[in-house]
């Protein structure tokens, strides 16, 4: 079209262009509006239905899980309404990208209580294996009186020690670093009230 | 029809024309991923080719390409809030390779080499094509390194008790030498196929 155009039709080609990228703008808008409109509820309780799995594992005998006043910080109660501990989220970077999880701390904030992988990147097979039983076990009862430390291809001789995966160390690492960090975050946090 | 069945063998995405490579090898480390990601891509595929088939009278052939991506990029959207509402752990699981549908060559190809030039059925039936094409190839390469790397095929038990996982074939480099092999294999059943049908057709011009 625009080769054999005058000027005047030049204009119109300017004008035809730029109705055809209004009108596609316009479509894709309404379309997304909708959209969103159908998924965002479902997936907000998607969300929500797998941070309560995830601190129901952790504390087996959750009854009620209530948010604090912090973000990301819910306090766990049992049936008879006494304080089971804290539950939290907390992220950071693993090997191949961000790791995210959901800690459990006692009441007392001197033991965890656990931790489940919520979202990670990490090596099948080798990294992936934070999420695995036999890592996450360890830090159920583990002490958090001192920061925690890892070990490598012994057994932990400390309450505060779990030992590192063998060939996945900087995934180990990693959940260590992210634990203690932001532990300390929800002491400072807790003790402000 | 012929429209529908090149994008199954003779001009398959993945194994002829090697299109979409990065969800292909991405996400292949289970046949559920495979399928899913297919499903996905298909959908895109398919919806935006029609739709850039209605309206390509109207399309400013300046601005083509950005109205296209527009129309892609909506649907690609559209299929990733699908999966976050009703597939949780698959849309997780797939991660950021939903919203980068965005970016498969092989989408966009269909609609500049396909849907901006033919009718609104034939476009469809090639989007349809070329997409289960493209599933049915992640789903095999999914099968595959699945099997090795994990001893299952869609979550179930296929290899022995003692079976060793080949953890390589869940890595990078594992998608890249199974695609290797499938193409090989593609490549070798492709040339048998040829090889019939001209004897056939030879066989037939003596009679």
């Amino acid at each position: 079209m625009a080769d054999k155009a005058g000027k005047g039709m030049f204009k119109n080609t300017a004008v035809r262009m730029i109705a055809a990228l209004v009108a596609v703008g316009v479509f894709s808008g309404i379309t997304l509006v909708f959209v969103y409109n159908y998924a965002m509820p479902k997936i907000q309780t998607n969300v929500k239905a797998e941070t309560d799995r995830a601190i129901r594992n952790i504390f087996p005998g959750a009854s009620r899980i209530e948010s604090t006043r912090e973000e990301d910080v819910s306090r766990v109660m049992d049936a008879r309404g006494g304080l089971l501990g804290y539950a939290f989220t907390a992220e950071g970077n693993g090997y191949q990208g961000c790791i995210k999880l959901i800690a459990g701390v006692d009441a007392g904030l001197s033991g965890m209580k656990g931790m489940e992988v919520i979202e990670s990147q990490e090596t099948p097979g080798l990294g992936a294996e934070i999420a695995g039983g036999t890592f996450k076990e360890q830090f159920k009862g583990l002490s958090i009186v001192h920061p925690i430390e890892y070990v490598k291809n012994r057994k932990p001789q400390k309450p505060y020690q779990i030992e590192a995966l063998t060939g996945a160390t900087i995934s180990s690492r990693a959940v260590v670093n992210i634990l203690n960090r932001r532990i300390r975050e929800i002491r400072g946090l807790l003790k402000g009230k | 029809m012929k429209d529908f069945i090149k994008g199954l063998w003779r001009q398959n995405p993945v194994f002829v024309q090697v299109l979409g490579m990065c969800p292909t090898l991405a996400v292949t480390t289970k046949a559920l991923f495979g399928f899913s990601m297919g499903m996905a891509t298909t959908f895109v595929v398919v919806s935006s080719g029609v739709m850039i088939s209605a309206i390509r009278r109207f399309v400013p052939e300046q601005v083509r390409i950005p109205m296209f991506t527009v129309i892609i990029a909506t649907f690609v959207t559209a299929a990733d809030y699908f999966l976050k509402a009703n597939f949780f752990q698959i849309s997780k699981a797939l991660g950021p390779y939903i919203p980068l549908i965005v970016v498969n060559c092989l989408i966009l190809g269909r609609a500049e080499a396909f849907a901006s030039k033919h009718g609104v059925l034939r476009s469809f039936l090639d989007a349809l094509g070329m997409g289960l094409g493209f599933t049915c190839a992640l789903i095999v390469l999914g099968a595959v390194r699945e099997l090795l790397g994990a001893g299952t095929v869609f979550g179930c038990r296929v290899m022995w008790k003692g079976f060793t996982n080949w953890i390589v074939m869940l890595l990078p480099a594992g998608a890249f030498m199974t695609l290797g092999f499938l193409v090989g294999i593609f490549n070798i059943v492709d040339k048998r196929v040829k090889k019939g049908k001209k004897q056939g057709t030879a066989a037939a011009d003596r009679r």
